[in-house]
């Protein structure tokens, strides 16, 4: 059974036409941004929970061959829910951050322009679809990232973020070339997994460039620190529910084409496992929270990358929606604290949940639940991933296990930081990138409870009553159950890490070494400007030189060879010229005396001449004929 | 010859500008030189507005599904020389026709000159004349006599309008088009010759030319002659270096008429002679066009990141689109050379718009250089709107025009030439750093205090805007009622250099393909979305076209025989 089409189209066209509308609305719509945003929010939030109940499909011709198809199966109903909700939030939330008079309809349009663009990645059922939203996100988290544009280094950031991710989409480009030539023309997703032997290859490499470009996981990782330089509504939207996600899902739905290539799975499970150790580590090193979290999004989201390659599909699909949770709930705390205290710096926010103490909980049950205790629900998705990578390999197993416990450790040293007694002098450090207002709005406290109430109830995964039931929605392969012992285990480790890191943190200094490279993230970044960029540039400017010099060059070449043959010609031939002109003129002349000759006034040479003239005429015309 | 209607629209569509053109030529000066201004430009705009509702009507009456020539009008012109004035309207015209009876208006309303308007619109006037009797000619020679008209508006409009080496511009212009078009001249004498010997009927008509017997090394030269003269006008990589010097010493108006319509002449050319007459070339020097046009992707890409000059900046972006278009083109699948066909129309509507944008900014500031412009967004909000939806479309945004063709040409591409599909894809991300660098440039940071007061689009500006940016969004969420109207006309070309090559098993057993495409639009009105998707090869034809892709396997509509083959690589 299928729901009816129009709920597909509602589902996607109420955020994109209200966010358009509000985009083009300008300032003339900036009163009503808010109410308008948070409305329109809201009733996508409504029509998600009745697509993932009716499960509607819809198809529309898109262009020769190949039709738009949209599907809401298990894993698109529950990728739905969870993006509208956490977009609801978000938006909430933004109602008290981005106060009125900051372009207020730019930020609420774009915001949902970008749910619009994430809702139409998750339900397409064609390369096609997807690529269309997957695109669409990129180019409206360059706007959003860089929303405050005066600042130069934020929309390079935006910048960052969108050429970074662009050129890992070249991946999906490449893959639907390989779809198109390898027999599957209609772009179908499920059609991917039976291309023939080249391009199968061919469009497994680009889905998993693009999906690890998207989620930034190694080595794509750098544009999300950038990214943090965006309010912080956006990082709670883009960096926990969406477009980082986005990529987690890619590898998730097409989990059978990671399957037929037969290279695919391990590559992807080895790239998730070592981004949730690496990436843990550099979260471990950070001293400004939304770079933690940053560094920890990464890590998490190799969770689900780790999963979708050893083949647990509704275990990386619980864990996505856990660490949505979760981490929309932790961007928001921090945004929080930045918007009343001025600051992110960990340093600076000491004692900072004991001022706003409801943001101080609800950051702690995040923080908690992100740490991998039970029975909270990072703890129970997690365990469900490692599991599925138990099956696998225990190489995989161990790897996973050593990112949790570097997940304990980064979290617990956030919250207990910000849980220190206030000390005398903290306001010195307050107000050092915005002006804080030293007040939590309603608006901000509100999405922190709910989502709070979210990170830790969605613990009930650990239940099998819940999870079989959840797996019977997305209705994959492989759900793993994790066996008693694996759950105690992990639970001990996180316990013991969180515990340690609490005692300690205040009076354990993280090594120098490790310390530097985790705070410039590896370096990854001067990697890519190395590599990448700074190659271009130079090739840039030493391809406009050789344009201006050779290519046009040889234009002027030729051109000035022919004004300089035409100099030499003249000089050389004009007075051959003239020879010509004079010699013409002067047979002409004696031509005119020859003719004149016959003209005698005697009628008997005339007829003569004329009976000549009449022979030779028809002597021409019989030979001729 | 097929059907001739009525009306004749199309030698309508020729002569109206043209019209206009003399009337604004012999306008007393006795009217005073405000009056005369006026008028001038009121007769202008008239006639560029009712050539533009006529092109509108040619789209209307275009009969979908009708891959040949359509609403032709043949007169006898110089009977004794074999050239007669015949029009014809297809569908790979049809939308190049529309693109430039839009930007033609725009041009003049958006980029009203100070001084000598008369001259200027009336160069306008015929510049439009020249480039819709371009688009519609099926003689060789009428051809031929439009596509070099349109030198000498550009030549005077560049040296009388335009800023800095605008001298050196026009010239270098003018006589690198020329020289290109000699060849085109000694190469379409040459076919007709060869012709007039095979058959004793000396004609430059297109449709009788089409069925001269022309050997591999014959065919290969007139190619080289014909393509020489296209390569130039469009221009393709290596031979671009006039574009970057014209467009910059160019008024705001004519470039955009010279970089969206004019290069489509070249494009436009390749597909609809070269095609046509040479395919056996064509199929055989492919890879050699291929590689040019990957080339000119990537290399107008590169060469666009060093640009500091907005104009200079947007001709090498030409220079990396018009790529995609040689590459759709030559990689000669329906889908590819659909795409290229669409790609035409989507880089003239973009690069028009970004011109009259870039043109509007010179008009506030008197420079193009991206490092004495920044923060412009706060003062002229709606110019960075409009520039970043225009900027959006000319990186391949999906939603908006330039991904439908981009898109359609890669995946086209990749049935047949895969390599250089795939290096081509690479160029997806050039575009967006080259563009979002100089946008950042111009448009954010704070602003300077030069930036501060600079206008924001007025009311007129705007109104120029709206239809471009309503149009690139409309091809870029709706591409379909164009596809439908292209896609036929495209099957048959491809089906046409197949057969003519071999290139692949004859697809239709009988019939040819006239009675293909008619079938497939009577396919499309019998019902297109019939549930089960591949069972049935039928199902596979929608109404764009005879052929379609299921599954791996090329499925080609009939209504009594059905073939599916399979490409050969």
């Amino acid at each position: 059974m299928t729901g009816p089409a129009w709920l597909i189209w509602a589902l996607i066209g109420l955020p994109l036409g209200s966010g358009t509308a509000l985009g083009v609305g300008g300032r003339r719509a900036e009163r009503l941004a808010a109410p308008a945003g948070v409305a329109a929010a809201a009733a996508t939030l409504g029509l998600a929970a009745a697509a993932a109940v009716w499960r509607p499909a819809a198809s529309a011709p898109l262009f020769a061959g190949v039709d738009a198809t949209f599907a809401v199966d298990g894993l698109s109903a529950v990728m739905v829910v969870t993006v509208a909700s956490v977009a609801a939030a978000v938006l909430v939330f933004s109602v008290g951050d981005i106060r009125s008079g900051e372009a207020r309809s730019r930020f609420f349009g774009l915001m949902l322009i970008f749910v619009a663009a994430m809702l139409v990645a998750v339900t397409a059922s064609n390369l096609a679809v997807l690529l269309m939203g997957w695109e669409a996100m990129g180019a409206t988290s360059w706007a959003l990232i860089g929303f405050w544009w005066r600042n130069r280094s934020r929309m390079e950031a935006g910048a960052t973020a969108f050429v970074t991710t662009r050129a890992a989409d070249v991946g999906l480009y490449l893959a639907a070339g390989a779809a198109v030539a390898g027999g599957a023309g209609s772009l179908r997703l499920d059609a991917l997994a039976h291309l023939p032997s080249p391009w199968l290859g061919l469009a497994t490499a680009g889905v998993i460039a693009a999906a690890l470009g998207k989620s930034a996981q190694l080595p794509f990782s750098f544009w999300l620190s950038k990214a943090m330089e965006g309010p912080s509504p956006v990082s709670a939207l883009l960096h926990s529910a969406t477009m980082v996600a986005a990529g987690g899902y890619l590898l998730l739905r097409l989990h059978p084409l990671l399957w037929a290539s037969g290279w695919g799975q391990p590559v992807v499970a080895w790239a998730g496992a070592a981004t949730a150790v690496v990436l843990g580590l550099v979260a471990v090193a950070q001293a400004d929270l939304k770079q933690l979290l940053a560094a920890s999004t990464c890590a998490q989201i190799g969770f689900i990358v780790l999963a979708a390659g050893a083949g647990g599909v509704a275990a990386g699909t619980a864990q996505l929606v856990a660490h949505a949770a979760t981490k929309s709930l932790l961007f928001l705390a921090a945004g929080a604290w930045l918007a009343a205290l001025g600051t992110k710096q960990l340093d600076a926010l000491a004692g900072a949940a004991r001022r706003y103490r409801l943001v101080g909980a609800a950051f702690t049950a995040g923080a908690l639940a992100l740490a991998g205790l039970p029975p909270l629900s990072l703890w129970a998705t997690k365990d469900a991933v490692l599991s599925s990578a138990l099956a696998r390999q225990p190489a995989l197993y161990a790897a996973g296990l050593a990112g949790a416990v570097i997940s304990a450790l980064y979290s617990i040293r956030a919250a207990r930081l910000v849980w220190l007694p206030l000390a005398p002098g903290a306001s010195a450090g307050y107000d050092t990138e915005r002006a804080g207002t030293r007040r939590v709005e309603g608006w901000m406290q509100g999405p922190l409870v709910v989502l709070a109430a979210a990170a830790v109830g969605l613990g009930v995964y650990a239940l099998p009553e819940v999870s079989n039931v959840f797996d019977n929605v997305i209705a994959g392969p492989g759900a793993g159950r994790p066996a008693g012992w694996e759950l105690g285990l992990s639970a001990g480790l996180a316990l013991v890490a969180a515990g340690a890191t609490w005692r300690w943190v205040t009076r354990l200094r993280v090594p120098a070494a490790l310390g530097a490279a985790g705070w410039a993230w590896l370096g990854l970044e001067a990697a890519a400007a190395l590599l990448v960029v700074r190659p271009l540039l130079r090739a840039a400017s030493g391809l406009a030189r050789f344009d201006d010099v050779v290519v046009d060059g040889a234009v002027r070449g030729v051109a000035g060879g022919a004004l300089a043959a035409a100099r030499l010609g003249a000089r050389l031939g004009e007075v051959g010229v003239d020879d010509v002109v004079g010699a013409v003129a002067g047979g002409a002349r004696r031509l005119g005396g020859l003719a004149r000759r016959p003209q005698t006034g005697q009628l008997h040479q005339y007829y003569a001449q004329a009976a000549v003239a009449l022979a030779v005429l028809v002597a021409i015309v019989v030979a001729v004929r | 010859m097929g059907p001739t209607t009525t009306f004749p629209y199309l030698t309508t569509l020729v002569l109206l500008p043209a019209g206009a053109a003399v009337a604004c030529a012999v306008m007393p000066r006795s009217m005073g030189e405000r009056a005369q201004r006026r008028a001038v430009l009121a007769v202008g705009t008239l006639a560029m507005v009712a050539a533009l509702a006529l092109a509108v009507t040619i789209a209307v009456e275009f009969r979908v599904g009708d891959g040949g020539y359509q609403m032709q009008s043949v007169h006898q012109w110089m009977p004794q020389l074999g050239v007669s004035w015949h029009l014809g309207v297809d569908g790979i015209s049809l939308f190049l026709l529309l693109m430039a009876a839009v930007l033609f208006p725009l041009a003049l309303l958006g980029a009203t000159v100070r001084q000598k308007s008369r001259s200027y619109v009336v160069w306008l006037l015929v510049l439009e004349a020249a480039c819709m009797g371009s688009f519609v000619s099926l003689d060789l020679i009428l051809f031929f006599v439009f596509f070099e008209l349109t030198l000498v508006p550009v030549y005077f409009i560049i040296v009388g309008w335009g800023s800095g080496r605008r001298a050196y511009a026009a010239v270098k212009f003018f006589l690198y088009t020329f020289l290109g078009s000699a060849f085109l001249l000694v190469g379409i004498v040459a076919v007709a010759v060869i012709h007039d010997q095979q058959t004793g009927h000396l004609t430059f008509d297109l449709v009788a030319l089409q069925s001269t017997h022309l050997g591999l090394a014959s065919q290969i030269l007139l190619f080289l002659a014909f393509t020489a003269a296209f390569a130039v006008k469009a221009p393709i990589f290596p031979f671009h270096t006039w574009s970057p010097d014209a467009y910059s010493s160019s008024p705001t108006g004519g470039a955009v008429i010279l970089a969206a319509v004019m290069a489509k002449l070249g494009t436009y050319g390749v597909i609809r002679f070269d095609l046509t007459l040479f395919p056996r070339a064509v199929v055989d020097l492919a890879p050699v066009l291929l590689t040019l046009g990957v080339i000119g992707i990537l290399y107008g890409a590169i060469v666009a990141c060093a640009q500091r000059d907005l104009k200079r900046l947007v001709a090498y972006s030409s220079l990396a689109h018009i790529g995609f278009i040689v590459l759709g083109t030559f990689a000669l699948s329906t889908e590819a050379v659909t795409g290229g066909v669409l790609q035409m129309v989507n880089h003239g509507l973009v690069t028009a718009a970004l011109f009259l944008l870039i043109g509007w900014i010179w008009d506030r500031r008197r420079t193009w250089r991206t490092d004495e412009l920044r923060g412009l967004q706060r003062p002229a909000p709606i110019l960075a709107a409009m520039f970043t939806v225009v900027m959006m479309a000319s990186i391949g945004l999906p939603g908006l025009n330039g991904f439908v063709g981009e898109f359609l040409v890669l995946a086209g591409t990749f049935l047949t030439h895969r390599w250089w599909a795939v290096v081509a894809t690479t160029g997806v991300v050039l575009a967006a750093v080259y563009l979002l660098w100089a946008f950042q440039r111009v448009f954010h940071h704070a602003p300077g205090p030069e930036d501060e007061h600079t206008r924001d689009l007025g009311w007129r500006e705007t109104a120029v805007m709206v239809p471009l940016v309503g149009l690139i969004i409309f091809l870029g969420v709706y591409p379909k009622p164009v596809l439908d109207r292209i896609t036929p006309t495209v099957t048959a070309l491809v089906h046409h250099v197949d057969v003519a090559t071999g290139r692949v098993q004859p697809l239709v057993a009988n019939g040819g393909v006239a009675a293909a495409a008619s079938t497939a639009a009577t396919a499309a009105t019998g019902g297109t979305r019939a549930g089960t998707a591949a069972s049935a090869p039928t199902a596979a034809c929608r109404h764009h076209g005879q052929s379609a892709w299921v599954d791996g396997r090329r499925v080609v509509c009939h209504v009594a025989v059905t073939t599916s083959t399979r490409r050969l690589p």
